[in-house]
């Protein structure tokens, strides 16, 4: 089984990286990009039988701080 | 006071911290990331600055799962001090032990220099040895010092007095130019400036040297 947790800072908390690339894109003249989040994409190979509860549990633990960021979780 | 020093794999500032404890008279144990206890009689857990597990995944975040770090939340809910200079800061949000989150700066560039902060406090046994409202020159060296908090618990953090020390002019985004908070006991506290590196003439400063001697003098008598 493989699962894929995206995780993204969550809406109000302000994405410098974001912004910067925005920036960059503007720069390059690439017109209209009104926002830009960035996040991080992990990619888990799990042994058959693991379920979505332990992929939420993972991402509570440690794959997400969830003060500043939210996740959500894929099963492949 | 008997201190403990964390060593991870890419601490950098654990010898620093080590030395500013030592000079005003504790005694130091440096204890790797690895062991699940901290030694007997241990008062005070210094989390030191570094790039602890190379920063992986996010500042502090693996460090705070170590074995070690488990040993520390214990020592602190049982009321023990511990002190988190910048990777140490990190590494005590990603625990829980002290709330909010360190992002990225906003200006997106590495830090390093020496900047005004202002004591807001003088009520706990980190900051005895100032006056609330001093201003104080302390180095910064980070990436990812830019504190955030919602709403809520920054005015929780206000209003309990937890707001250790503020920037005088914000060199990272902050939310309310915070640089260091307490826990609700007052006895865990992270900062993102070293105060281990104003702490001797030849560092060009001495400013946090009152830090490590209030700390002998409230710790001891704990």
């Amino acid at each position: 089984m493989k699962a894929r947790v995206y995780v993204m800072l969550k809406n109000g908390v302000l994405d410098p990286q974001g912004e910067a690339v925005k920036h960059a894109l503007g720069s390059l003249g690439f017109e209209g990009v009104e926002g830009v989040r960035q996040g991080k994409v992990i990619e888990l190979d799990l042994a058959e039988g693991s379920t979505e509860a332990t992929v939420t549990e993972m991402c509570e633990k440690l794959l997400a701080n969830t003060v500043i960021e939210s996740y959500r979780v894929e099963i492949l | 006071m008997k201190a403990a020093v964390l060593v991870f794999p890419g601490s950098n500032c654990d010898r620093d911290l080590a030395v500013a404890l030592e000079r005003a008279g504790a005694d130091v144990t440096m204890v790797w990331h690895k062991e699940s206890d901290l030694p007997e009689g241990v008062d005070f857990v210094g989390v030191p600055g570094g790039f602890s597990y190379g920063d992986y995944l996010r500042c502090g975040a693996i460090a705070a799962n170590s074995p070690i770090c488990q040993a520390v939340v214990k020592h602190a809910e049982a009321g023990g001090f511990v002190f988190g200079v910048c990777n140490g800061f990190q590494i005590l949000t990603e625990t829980g032990l002290l709330p909010g989150a360190l992002r990225r700066n906003a200006g997106l560039k590495y830090i390093c220099r020496t900047v005004g902060l202002k004591v807001e406090t003088s009520e706990t046994a980190f900051t005895s040895g100032y006056a609330q409202g001093d201003e104080i020159q302390i180095p910064i060296a980070h990436h990812d010092g830019n504190y955030f908090a919602d709403d809520d618990t920054l005015a929780r953090l206000k209003g309990e007095g937890r707001v250790a020390f503020t920037y005088t002019d914000t060199p990272n985004g902050s939310v309310a130019d915070i640089a260091g908070v307490l826990s609700a006991n007052k006895r865990v506290l992270g900062m993102m400036p070293h105060p281990e590196r104003a702490a001797d003439a030849g560092h060009g400063g001495t400013d946090g040297s009152a830090m490590f001697s209030a700390l002998m003098e409230h710790v001891v008598s704990a």
